[in-house]
């Protein structure tokens, strides 16, 4: 808890975010939508997930298809493993850009173009796949310089001891003030950290080893990975784990002052409310 | 008071977030189709093409498997039979008087025998097909390699490019084809395939001759070749991107 005494008694603006902080955060955040659609254009083309080298048709372990059923009209049905749903409309079968009921992965609302079209969703992958490379390793090259890392992301002692407090904070809703709130809690930190640092490196490595040439360049890529079609895998399920850290990152600036939030990612200015003691949450 | 402001706050957003998807998703269609943007998507083919070929060397092989791991079902993808009654005839007869033509920019154009083929120095490749679509299979490839070929018909100094050209029509005008430069040409690995997992080239899977060109991707590995083309460049065929998929959007170097 921040010393009460220490606490400013007026709202108090900080400089949060760096420059470099801010522009990659939003290049990072273009990319990644962009890599997610034009990713399910892609997976559209093939939809259906296996472990090892190649893709035995009776071995899926995740597919979506198209099937007609006893009384003549289709369904979408999505198989995990043994488990079969019915997940017509939105994937296996649902409503293309055109209106008319298509055999599609995911649904249309969810690729990059709308419509069906691989050419150009390889296109936008793998142009915005090379931005978020070189964004990423901007970012790095500037988290190392400048101590970002060590300063804003690595957790302090204290903090770990206390993470079970934190967790009980934020199923309170109660989130940091005061002193608290100039540096990143404990469970952010170790949010952005398994981001940063493990789901989007494996996000790349994943993806070149479903490349034929990187397979030949490095082929201990294969043997990390168990295979070309367990990469398309593990791909498919970091690209999901992002895609589940950007919802609940989303939701925690929306429901902890999303403009304050918001502001701070734009212009670096963060609003530090005074540590009063009380659950002013503001409205 | 304050909750309906809250209210209204989030449903701003919550709208906001839809009328905002649904624009971005309607730009993203419209950028997709604009021809300054498309030529901005394409500029990352070549530092994909220059960052891979930094990395690979010429030795650099495609993994080479099992036996066992050769895959029970192979899928034939594109064409998988030829219309053309020449072809159908040739097929019927084991292709015996089937000539493959080696030409362009060559010191010495040729025209090759199925027996001809098989009689120069081949290779026996265990190898992953990856198909752009997403899928992969295993199998045994026997044919006669690229390099010795070349060397035997010259190629003439200003040749840049094999192009392949096929017998079937995907499409209701154009034949299929195909090219790659003379850094894959080269590999080891790249064979003029005419056994298929033992067997002669089935006509679904290209027969009597398809490439494999073993570091990139499936559509590259053209089937039913019947002319080796040695060129400057390709602007002057098809629609000048390189191939039928090419002139269709997909990538000439195909290595991703």
């Amino acid at each position: 808890m921040a010393d009460v005494a220490a606490a400013p008694q007026h709202a108090q603006i900080v400089y949060r975010h760096s420059l470099m902080v801010r522009i990659t955060h939003w290049v990072n955040a273009l990319c990644l939508l962009v890599l997610l659609l034009s990713g399910l254009q892609i997976f559209n083309a093939h939809p259906a997930l296996y472990l090892g080298s190649t893709s035995n048709p009776d071995r899926a372990i995740l597919s979506m298809d198209a099937v007609q059923r006893d009384d003549g009209t289709f369904a979408g049905i999505t198989t995990i493993g043994s488990h079969t749903f019915d997940t017509t409309g939105v994937f296996g079968l649902s409503y293309g850009p055109g209106g008319q009921l298509e055999d599609r992965g995911f649904p249309s609302w969810l690729t990059l173009p709308s419509y069906r079209d691989l050419a150009t969703g390889r296109r936008w992958h793998f142009f915005f796949a090379w931005l978020l490379v070189l964004n990423g390793a901007a970012y790095l090259a500037y988290a190392a310089w400048s101590g970002h890392v060590r300063r804003d992301l690595a957790p302090t002692r204290s903090q770990l001891r206390n993470i079970g407090r934190s967790v009980w904070e934020h199923i309170r809703f109660h989130f940091p003030k005061g002193e608290d709130a100039k540096s990143y809690n404990v469970l952010q930190k170790l949010a952005y950290l398994a981001v940063i640092f493990g789901l989007l490196p494996l996000m790349v490595l994943t993806g070149l080893t479903m490349s034929p040439a990187m397979d030949a360049a490095f082929p201990f890529l294969l043997d990390i990975f168990g295979g070309r079609q367990s990469a398309r895998t593990i791909h498919f399920l970091c690209a999901s784990a992002i895609t589940l850290f950007v919802v609940v990152h989303i939701f925690m600036v929306l429901v902890s002052g999303a403009w304050n939030n918001i502001r701070s990612m734009v212009t670096g200015r963060y609003i530090i409310v005074p540590d009063t003691g009380e659950a002013a949450d503001g409205k | 008071m304050g909750n309906r402001r809250t209210l209204t706050r989030r449903n701003f957003l919550i709208r906001g977030a839809a009328v905002g998807g649904a624009a971005f998703l309607g730009g993203c269609d419209q950028l997709s189709q604009s021809p300054s943007f498309r030529d901005l998507l394409y500029r990352a083919e070549g530092l994909t093409q220059r960052a891979q070929r930094l990395v690979l060397s010429q030795h650099s092989l495609a993994r080479e498997f099992t036996e066992a791991d050769i895959s029970k079902h192979f899928k034939a993808n594109g064409s998988t039979s030829v219309a053309d009654p020449q072809y159908q005839r040739a097929a019927a007869d084991g292709f015996t008087d089937w000539k493959l033509t080696i030409d362009g920019l060559v010191e010495r154009p040729t025209a090759l025998t199925l027996a001809e083929l098989r009689a120069l120095p081949s290779r026996t490749q265990i190898t992953r097909h990856d198909c752009v679509e997403g899928w992969s299979a295993i199998g045994k490839w026997k044919g006669a390699q690229m390099a010795p070929l070349l060397q035997s018909v010259g190629l003439k100094p200003e040749a840049r490019y094999l192009v392949f050209h096929c017998t079937d029509k995907l499409s209701m005008f154009t034949n299929y084809y195909e090219s790659i430069d003379l850094i894959d040409a080269f590999h080891p690995q790249t064979i003029l395939a005419y056994e298929m997992n033992d067997v002669p080239l089935t006509v679904p899977h290209g027969a009597p001759v398809r490439l494999r060109v073993e570091r990139q991707i499936g559509y590259k590995q053209a089937k039913y070749i019947e002319r080796i083309e040695a060129v400057a460049s390709f602007d002057a065929i098809g629609d000048g991107r390189g191939g039928f998929w090419e002139d269709r959007g997909y990538e000439w170097y195909a290595g991703i």
